[in-house]
């Protein structure tokens, strides 16, 4: 349902990304695995029309997204979660959810507020504090709740387990095997091989802007060649 | 007991106006990060179409009220056609320009005002229902004033209702923090930026409105309030509502009970309180610090490099052409060219500050007329010879540098603009007043150089040398360590000071050659003309210098020197028309919007791209333009 067909992508002169493709079936999980640096967050900021892409093509549904502005591109239904979480620091947990609220869409989940409070039992107890005083954890949970809020058609998910101490990245794995669940495809950006191996379907590496690898997450974990090549530090 | 109250009311009176415009301009900058210049104007306005809407369907206690918010919706429709025609297109571009192009806004109002409104200051028609007085301990005080003081508080709780209550409002505040987040998330920026700011616009309108049977309406409110503002916005706190109506009722307080103490020093008084706040409270009373480290930016820089052997030569018959005038042209045109000469030295002197010190100021003018100021005073009270007050011109500048720079190098980025935007209007408003020692409006005159120097070639000769000596000076600063330590402080004040440098003091300093440097320009204007006026320290005197590094373009060095020679073509062309300011107006915004490099810059662009044609090699024009973000 989205493809990515060989984009090229610029940091104002400089050319991060290359000839990248990739594509995200209905209900699927996939990672894009690389080390710091690799365009793993580049790739996610093409897609939502973030950074600026000079050539190829991004679909989505039966939309080209390319040249499109953020806000319609999130509006066709692409929900974006941020690495670095990007709460509104000053608004309380509630607000923060308003203001990711869009209309529903046909033939994706719906969410209420009350779903997300189930779904995160943390937010709701402090639902009327300001979002900028929640753990690092909390905050990672409030900007995946407040992407739901716009009752996306699939999400991309960048870095969610970045510097998250252990048993909260566990609760996250929790949360994005729910919201598979749902059948919301997930494009998740990672650098840890074993928490993408916990949820993910299939994997593409990537390495100085450019897709070195694709196959199934089992192809990728039998490949040690690939592995290390790309992935070891 | 009775005087000190009711004037305590009045105090609360007036600050009601004042909060209203102030809370405007803090929304619009909070979502938009653009400082309307122009708020000043929409606060006019809103006195002038109150005025007009009053006189029109104003019969009655319901048809004033009626009038006043007609006014403030007309303001409104003003700023959504600022909004829409002109800002919307420079959102990207460096902070620089979007200020340039609402001073051209403030332009084009002054003569629309002036055109349909006329000169005259317009005494503001009562409010129906509420002309009477009442007596408080005996003292009498106007109905009027009793309602203005609801209004404030009003006004502020309608403003928390609309950001907590409302999707709108979340919206906004969320915007504030993080716009690209929001957009991320769905929401129209361009919508929401438009709505902010057709808000704010409506608060100055509401503003100039509420006070009209007050204060009336009249063509010199737009920069009178809008220091005022800044000054509300400096001392509230950044962004903060409730702190904008606290400074507001703080500072309205001051004024009506300085009036009282010190007639002619409730500025000083104003400049007084603002100091000490800012020492104690650098964010204000209420403000919090800037979360992202919000910088002005002026534009990306490219690395600076010494002249190269073309530069030199270009440079080298620059000027030859220049000393070889006298022979070539009639006097006229070499007193217009020591205007130029005059004028490049002052935008030079700005261009160092902001893009070697990254440090926009919108009150340069406050050194330049600071040093005309010293020098004419200094003949004209201690007889001192010309030579020594042209020397002691910039020592004058300097200090009065050194003691607002004090004060400014505490804030950065936007505040730090206001700040000296406040400052130089201080320092216009006691030259103005202080009537005894400047002769006020009338200026001071006869301050002439010596019998050697005062021929036209002669004196020509001089400001040759004095202004491409500083302008010089200024350039080997650039180069010297102290500049390469300016620019480590611009580009990153946490890397800089991690290798050392005292960064207040680094900026303080600049800020002081800077200043010592415009007031050397003045010095050398004042002696050209004979004659020194209020003016040269106004806050369209500021302006005059920011659009000259403008014209020039904020990369080129030589840009001031285009840039003031530009302009004083620009300006003898426009002067001769009764709607000068109407036509600078639409010139400063069609150049802004159209050559955002500047005029320099753009013709570096198309020389680049024309050597490119011919010889394959432009790399530093070239490079230049595609360092620029998108």
């Amino acid at each position: 349902m989205l493809t990515i067909e060989k984009i090229h992508s610029y940091y104002g002169q400089a050319h991060i990304l290359s000839d990248v493709s990739l594509s995200l079936s209905p209900g699927e999980i996939v990672v894009l695995i690389g080390r710091n640096g690799a365009g793993k967050s580049t790739t996610i900021k093409s897609i939502m029309g973030m950074v600026k892409v000079t050539q190829g093509s991004i679909r989505f549904g039966g939309d080209e997204l390319f040249g499109e502005p953020p806000y319609r591109i999130a509006r066709r239904g692409i929900g974006y979660v941020p690495e670095e979480r990007r709460v509104f620091a000053r608004l309380t947990i509630q607000e923060n959810l308003e203001a990711g609220r869009q209309p529903p869409r046909d033939g994706a989940p719906r969410w209420q507020v009350d779903d997300l409070f189930d779904l995160f039992p943390n937010l709701a107890e402090a639902r009327h504090r300001a979002a900028g005083t929640l753990s690092g954890g909390e905050q990672q949970m409030l900007t995946i709740a407040r992407t739901l809020m716009g009752n996306p058609g699939c999400i991309l998910l960048d870095e969610p387990s970045e510097g998250l101490a252990p048993v909260v990245v566990e609760q996250i794995i929790k949360v994005i095997q729910q919201i598979k669940g749902q059948s919301l495809p997930i494009l998740l950006s990672e650098q840890n091989l074993y928490f993408a191996s916990l949820v993910s379907d299939r994997a593409y590496v990537i390495e100085t802007g450019r897709i070195r690898f694709s196959g199934t997450m089992r192809e990728l974990e039998e490949n040690a060649e690939i592995r290390q090549q790309y992935l070891a530090v | 007991m009775g005087v000190y109250l009711v004037q305590f009311l009045s105090g609360l009176a007036s600050a009601s106006a004042l909060f209203l415009a102030a809370s405007g301009l803090s929304i619009i900058f909070g979502v938009t990060r653009v400082v309307n210049f122009a708020h000043g104007s929409f606060y006019m306005l809103g006195a002038f179409f109150g005025y007009t809407f009053v006189r029109e369907v104003g019969g009655g206690a319901i048809g004033f009220w009626v009038a006043l918010l007609l006014a403030a919706l007309a303001v409104g429709l003003v700023g959504l056609l600022v909004e829409f025609v002109i800002l919307r297109r420079l959102y990207k571009a460096p902070e620089l320009f979007q200020l340039i192009a609402t001073f051209g806004v403030i332009l084009i109002v002054q003569d629309a005002a002036l055109w349909v409104w006329g000169p005259e200051d317009l005494l503001g028609p009562r409010a129906p229902g509420l002309t009477g007085i009442v007596r408080i301990f005996g003292t009498p005080m106007p109905v009027y004033d009793l309602v203005l003081i609801g209004v404030g508080p009003l006004v502020l709780a309608a403003l928390w209702l609309l950001f907590n209550r409302t999707r709108w409002g979340i919206l906004v505040r969320a915007a504030t923090e993080d716009r690209e987040m929001v957009g991320a998330l769905g929401v129209n920026q361009s919508l929401l930026f438009t709505g902010a700011f057709v808000l704010g616009s409506m608060l100055a309108g509401l503003g100039g409105a509420i006070q009209l049977p007050k204060g009336g309406a009249d063509l010199l409110m737009d920069f009178g309030i809008l220091a005022e503002m800044f000054v509300v916005v400096v001392v509230g706190g950044m962004g903060s509502i409730f702190g904008a109506f606290l400074a507001a009722v703080l500072i309205s307080l001051l004024n009506t009970f300085g009036i009282l103490i010190w007639p002619s020093g409730t500025l000083v008084l104003m400049f007084i309180l603002m100091a000490v706040i800012l020492v104690v409270r650098p964010t204000g009373l209420l403000g919090r610090p800037e979360s992202g480290g919000h910088k002005t930016e002026v534009g990306v820089e490219q690395a600076l490099r010494p002249a190269g052997p073309h530069y030199k030569i270009f440079i080298g018959l620059l000027l030859a052409l220049l000393l070889a005038a006298p022979l070539i042209v009639e006097e006229f045109y070499l007193v217009l060219i020591t205007d130029v000469l005059v004028l490049a030295l002052f935008a030079t002197s700005l261009h160092f500050l902001m893009s070697t010190g990254g440090l926009v100021s919108f009150g340069h003018a406050a050194f330049y007329g600071g040093g005309a100021y010293a020098a004419a005073l200094l003949v004209t009270y201690a007889a001192t010879p010309f030579e020594l007050a042209l020397l002691l011109a910039p020592l004058g500048a300097g200090l009065l540098a050194l003691v607002i720079g004090w004060f400014c190098v505490r804030l950065s980025g936007v505040y730090f603009a206001m700040l000296t935007l406040a400052f130089a209007q201080v320092a216009w408003s006691v030259v103005f007043q202080w009537s005894d020692l400047t002769n006020g409006d009338d200026g001071l005159l006869g301050i002439w150089p010596s019998a050697w120097a005062s021929g036209t070639q002669v004196y020509y000769l001089l400001a040759l040398a004095i202004s491409a000596g500083g302008i010089f000076l200024i350039r080997r600063v650039v180069f010297a360590p102290f500049g390469y330590g300016l620019r480590a402080t611009r580009d990153s004040n946490l890397r800089a000071a991690a290798i050392g440098i005292d960064i207040k003091r680094q900026q303080l300093a600049a800020f002081v050659f800077a200043g010592a440097m415009a007031g050397l320009a003045g010095g050398l204007f004042v002696f050209s003309k004979g004659s020194v006026f209020p003016d040269e320290m106004s806050i369209p005197r500021s302006f005059d210098a920011l659009l000259m590094v403008l014209l020039g373009g904020v990369d080129s060095l030589s840009g001031p020197f285009v840039g003031a020679a530009a302009f004083t073509y620009l300006h003898d062309e426009l002067i001769t028309f009764e709607y000068w300011r109407l036509l600078l107006g639409l010139t400063i915004v069609a150049l802004v919007l159209l050559f955002p490099q500047g005029l320099a810059g753009a013709a570096k662009h198309h020389l680049g791209r024309y050597l490119k044609l011919e010889a394959g090699s432009a790399g530093r024009a070239k490079q230049a333009d595609e360092g620029r973000p998108a």
